[in-house]
Order: C-alpha cells, then sequence, then structure tokens
C-alpha cells in the first residue's frame, strides 16, 4: 500500500482543515517563490522527467503539454485553463480536491502559469458544483489576500485566477467545447487544428489541463521528477486518485499507487466485491467511457494506461464501477447509453443520431425484444460513429458498447432466445 | 441531445434586483474588454436562482446587457440543461440516475419522488413544495445514490432517509446535507484506513 507519506491529497477526505491555514500546515504553498526561481525551462523539464500523464482522461504527457505553448508571449497573452468539469459517470475525484484541497490546486494553477507564461487562469467548474466552486472561490480569496497570487504578489509573478461554471453539459468536459462554453456559446467542440496552444480561448494560446494534473504539480516540483517516477511503473507514474463505486461493501476515493493491481485496489480500500470476489461480474475500469473488463482479465490486471490499453480498454480517470452478478447488465449499458444520448452536442450527425440509436437498440435487447442479427448491426454502428466525429465524444459513446458487445454477447443472444423461447411457448397454449 | 423549447406562458417582464445586477457588473470583469459574453452563463445562473426559472424576457435582458444577439443568449439557454425553462417546485430534487447510481439502488430515490412530490417528472406537487426530476451524473459516485436539492447534494441514500428528507424540508427545516449514513465524505464507510499519518509543518 502506498505510504501516507508518498500521498499528495492529505486531506482527500477533509477530516482536515481546508483553508490556507490548514494548507499550510500540511506543507502547501512551501517554497513556492523557490520553485518558481528555477525558471520556466526547468519547471517543464521537471515535469516531463517525472513522467506525469494527463489525469482528465486521455492520459497524454502533462510537461510535453505546456511545451506545446508559444515560448514568449507576443501579440496575444497566454491562458490557463482548469477542466473541472467532472461529468464522466463514475468520477468524483475533482470534486474532494476542490473542496478539501483547493489550495493545492491554487498553488499548482500559479505554478502552471508562470511555466507557461500565462497571467489570467480560468478554472471552469461543472454547473452542479455549487457548494464546491464556493469552497474553490474561499480559498482563491485567501490566496489573494496572503499576497499568494494576484498583482505584485509574494512571488513576483502577477497572477490572477477565475472561477468560471458551467450549466449542466457533460461535453463541456472536452477541451475545444470548454473553450466555446468559457467564450459564452454553446459548448460544441471545435474542429483541430488549430490546437488550443496556438488558438485557444478569445484566440488566444491556450494550455487545458485537469484539476488532479495540476494540483499534483506543486508536490512534484517540491519533492522532485525522481520521487514521482519512482512510483508505479515506467510510463504509467506516479500517483492517482481511484473512485471505487457500485457492488463493493465500501464504495470510496483513495489515492494509491499508480498500476496498483485491481483486485486488490477494490479488496483493500473498498472492502471488496459484494458477495465475494467470485460474485464480481464486470468492472469498468476507468470511467464510462472506457471498455467493460469481464472477471477473468478483472482478476489480474493492473490499474494503469498501458496495461488497460492492451486489454482494449482504458485507464481513463481512474473511475472503477464494479457490477456483481446480479447485475441487469444489459441495463447498465443500455442506461450508459441514454447518458451518452441525452449529452451528445449535437454537432456530429453520426453522434447525435448514432447515440440515440444505440441506445433504443440498447433498451430492445435488454427486454430481448430484438433479432439476433442486430447484435452485429450494433457492433457496426459503433463503428460508424467512432472516428467519424469532430471530438472524442463518438469514441466515448462507442466503446462502452463494443466492450460490451466483446465480453458479453451470449448474454443478449440468452435474452433474445428466452423471449422468443417464451412467444412460441404461449403460440403453442 | 435533449429537446428544449421556452414555456408557452411568459412573463412580460424580467429585470435583476438592485444586488444582482450590481453582482452581474462586476461579473464582467473577470473577462477581457470586449469578452463579456464569457459572463452568459453565470449571469443566466443568477437570473434562474432569482426567478426560479429561465423565461423569455431574462433572456433578452441579458442579451441586452451583455451586448449580445438575443439568439446567442437563447441558444445558451436551450443547451445547457440546468436551466429550466418552466417553473419548478420551491425545491427542485434532482435524482442521478446514471448507472452508478442506477447499481446503488437510485430506483429507490426515485420510488420516493414519486411517492411524495408527484407521480410524473417536472411536475409541481400538490402544494408547491417540491418538483423531481432525473438527472445524469453528478459526479458523487463512491456516495451513491444521491440527489441535489437546490445547492446541497443529499448522498447515500435508500428510500427512508429520502422520505425523511423530504419531510424535513416541508416542515422548513434544512437537513443536513452530504452523506446520510455515517460517512464524513468519501471515505470508506467504517472509517478511512488512508492518512492517518499525516506529516505536519510548522
Amino acid at each position: 500500500m502506498l505510504s501516507d507519506r508518498d500521498r499528495i491529497f492529505t486531506n482527500l477526505y477533509g477530516f482536515e482543515d481546508w483553508t490556507l491555514e490548514g494548507a499550510r500546515s500540511r506543507g502547501q504553498w512551501d517554497g513556492t517563490k523557490a520553485v518558481l526561481e528555477k525558471g520556466p525551462e526547468a519547471i517543464i523539464k521537471i515535469m516531463k522527467d517525472s513522467g506525469l500523464r494527463g489525469r482528465g482522461g486521455a492520459g497524454f504527457p502533462t510537461g510535453l503539454k505546456w511545451s506545446f505553448m508559444p515560448k514568449e508571449v507576443k501579440d496575444r497573452p497566454h491562458y490557463l485553463v482548469i477542466n473541472a468539469d467532472e461529468s464522466e459517470p463514475g468520477t468524483c475525484k475533482d470534486r474532494d480536491i476542490m473542496r478539501h484541497d483547493p489550495h493545492l490546486l491554487v498553488e499548482g494553477c500559479l505554478i502552471a502559469s508562470f511555466a507557461m507564461h500565462v497571467h489570467v487562469c480560468y478554472i471552469y467548474v461543472r454547473g452542479e458544483f455549487i457548494r464546491e466552486r464556493e469552497r474553490l472561490h474561499a480559498a482563491i480569496d485567501q490566496a489573494y489576500e496572503a499576497r499568494l497570487i494576484g498583482k505584485n504578489n509574494v512571488h513576483g509573478w502577477d497572477f490572477d485566477c477565475y472561477v468560471h461554471h458551467g450549466a449542466g453539459a457533460y461535453i463541456c468536459g472536452e477541451e475545444t467545447a470548454l473553450l466555446e462554453s468559457l467564450e459564452g456559446k454553446k459548448g460544441q467542440p471545435r474542429l483541430k487544428p488549430p490546437f488550443p496552444a496556438n488558438v485557444g480561448v478569445y484566440g488566444c494560446p491556450t494550455t487545458v489541463n485537469n484539476v488532479e494534473s495540476i494540483a499534483v504539480v506543486p508536490e512534484i516540483l517540491r519533492r522532485g521528477a525522481g520521487w514521482f517516477a519512482g512510483i508505479g511503473r515506467p510510463n504509467n507514474t506516479g500517483t492517482k486518485i481511484f473512485c471505487i463505486s457500485g457492488h463493493v461493501h465500501k464504495p470510496c476515493n483513495v489515492e494509491e499507487a499508480m498500476s496498483i493491481p485491481l483486485r486488490e485496489l477494490v479488496e483493500r480500500h473498498a472492502g471488496g466485491v459484494r458477495g465475494g470476489w467470485d460474485n464480481l461480474m464486470a468492472v469498468i475500469p476507468g470511467g464510462s467511457s472506457m471498455p467493460v473488463l469481464p472477471k477473468e482479465i478483472a482478476d489480474t490486471i493492473l490499474m494503469d494506461f498501458d496495461s488497460l490499453v492492451a486489454v482494449k480498454s482504458g485507464l481513463g480517470t481512474a473511475a472503477i464501477v464494479v457490477m456483481d452478478k446480479t447485475t441487469d447488465i444489459i441495463k447498465a449499458f443500455a442506461r450508459l447509453a441514454y447518458f451518452y444520448k441525452h449529452e451528445s452536442c449535437g454537432q456530429c450527425t453520426p453522434c447525435r443520431e448514432g447515440c440515440g440509436w444505440m441506445w433504443r437498440v440498447l433498451t430492445r435487447m435488454q427486454r430481448g425484444d430484438a433479432e439476433t442479427s442486430e447484435i452485429d448491426l450494433l457492433q457496426q454502428v459503433t463503428k460508424q460513429i467512432e472516428g467519424h466525429t469532430i471530438c472524442a465524444f463518438g469514441e466515448g459513446a462507442s466503446w462502452p458498447v463494443q466492450g460490451f458487445l466483446r465480453h458479453f454477447r451470449p448474454e443478449i443472444e440468452r435474452r433474445i432466445a428466452a423471449r422468443s423461447g417464451m412467444i412460441a411457448a404461449q403460440a403453442a397454449e | 441531445m435533449s429537446l428544449r423549447r421556452l414555456h408557452p406562458r411568459q412573463p412580460s417582464v424580467f429585470a435583476f434586483t438592485p444586488e444582482n445586477k450590481s453582482w452581474a457588473e462586476k461579473e464582467i470583469l473577470k473577462y477581457p474588454p470586449g469578452r463579456q459574453a464569457s459572463a452568459v452563463i453565470a449571469l443566466l445562473w443568477r437570473g434562474q436562482e432569482q426567478e426560479g426559472w429561465v423565461s423569455k424576457p431574462m433572456i433578452e435582458e441579458i442579451a441586452l446587457f451583455l451586448g449580445m444577439p438575443y439568439i446567442r443568449v437563447l441558444e445558451v439557454a436551450t443547451f445547457y440543461t440546468m436551466f429550466n425553462l418552466a417553473p419548478v417546485g420551491r425545491h427542485l430534487v434532482q435524482v442521478c440516475t446514471t448507472t452508478p447510481c442506477w447499481l446503488a439502488g437510485s430506483d429507490n430515490v426515485v420510488a420516493a419522488c414519486k411517492k411524495h412530490i408527484a407521480p410524473g417528472p417536472e411536475t409541481i406537487s400538490a402544494d408547491g413544495v417540491f418538483s423531481w426530476m432525473e438527472v445524469e451524473c453528478l459526479g458523487a459516485c463512491v456516495n451513491a445514490p444521491m440527489m441535489q436539492i437546490g445547492k446541497d447534494f443529499y448522498e447515500d441514500l435508500d428510500a427512508p432517509k429520502t422520505e425523511t428528507i423530504f419531510a424535513a424540508l416541508r416542515r422548513g427545516e434544512q437537513p443536513k446535507p452530504g452523506p446520510q449514513n455515517t460517512r464524513h465524505s468519501s471515505e470508506p464507510i467504517g472509517g478511512a484506513i488512508t492518512l492517518m499519518d499525516v506529516p505536519r509543518h510548522d
């Protein structure tokens, strides 16, 4: 088990004081000026060396992303935008950071902004997190008050940080949709290129980072790249907040070492699967967009980017949804398909029409009211959505269905056969 | 996508209260000059807090205030699902029913809503106190099932706990938000097994 000494989020559960005073007593805002004195180039180098991969779902190396920003500010100011639009079903980690350890995020924003020559940062919080954004706002006010941020602050880098909020659109977690929303428009993703590092918010160079990615930055810079890189496996380094929900005895969030075995994570921290490990049917390992895994794979899988990709799934947001053998798994995925139908922004036809279509077919399959040939048709439709849309929502909506069909096709066939058998029996009477 | 249209019956006028108006004038200063449209979601939200729902005159007033074409604000109001385009109960109950909450028993929470508020969603209860609706993942999955009432999350629910919360609100009380069992927040039930040895700095 990860030692408490190696945990970054020391107030994950909110038992401690979240305010500036409390944060300082846990080592936050300590030596921030010394960190900035290393200079932007050195900070980016340390971030690269730490191996930190973005915690928002895609796993893109954070230091590399920072290095894409122009090296000097010309006619357009640079912006940092924090993606706190946490909405991936199963995921509730950024919420805990914002309400319990907000100063880690604010400090991270300052350091990241300095490294990318940014003076203004917006934190885009999902609309439903009202208490969380109030807390974050209070933390930012405390930092201003103590002159840790703001004009002429003690760190010598002018920096303004603002909380912005959405109003209930999952798609605004997609970085270009988020930027559109930040500009006061509908959250419909932009075509890339141009990438945000060149043309982001207000047409200016912008980097969008997840809350957790930024909140771990101060500790990495305080303790060194080697410390972070020494946890987990190569290319999958550091600590990670896992969210474990569904059919476990003790659902919880926990910060653990990357590459921890899934079974150990569930049994040690979440009290095990309801009815014992053998009662496990399936696990979604990384938030609802990541393909589901059956028990055979869940038995031995390690929770990191590379090992999950190797079994055609992904770490995503590291939100683990556990389903035991009592689950109506077709209904579980029909409900997820409804989520994607509801949240599609409507811009691209394959996604707008396809998500509704997948939901309707899965809803019929849940009742067994389908033809066996429609299973292949459903698979085909997922392939017609995937890769044919402006943003990755198409993949996010298709992958869960593909994973479901890959591992649980016999369940659909059984249900179709059961219903047709029932109809035949009724006809015979 | 969800299809959302303005309500057929609209009030004739909308005006921000003086406090909200001065708040709105400060809000646009968060954004660079000429980029005040960025505040549109925040202003619509403040308008909804004031009136309970988003009306056509409100959209027009905010468009005027921000120097935006009316259609751009209408687009925003119909795109984002947290904007109520019709009147709601004094307490709007939003039940998460996405898969993680459904696995943990959100059907029981919905049943409690049907029993105590109205048989169907988006219907104001007979006493005008409540209306309820199903929403997509609210981001408290390790405390499932859960619902949001106003600004607060009520977590770790079951049918009796949900009914207790409704009864308290009907009596005009403010039930304690957060987990409705023995948990403090997102730690495992029965107590955290990590973060027992947090290093201290003076």
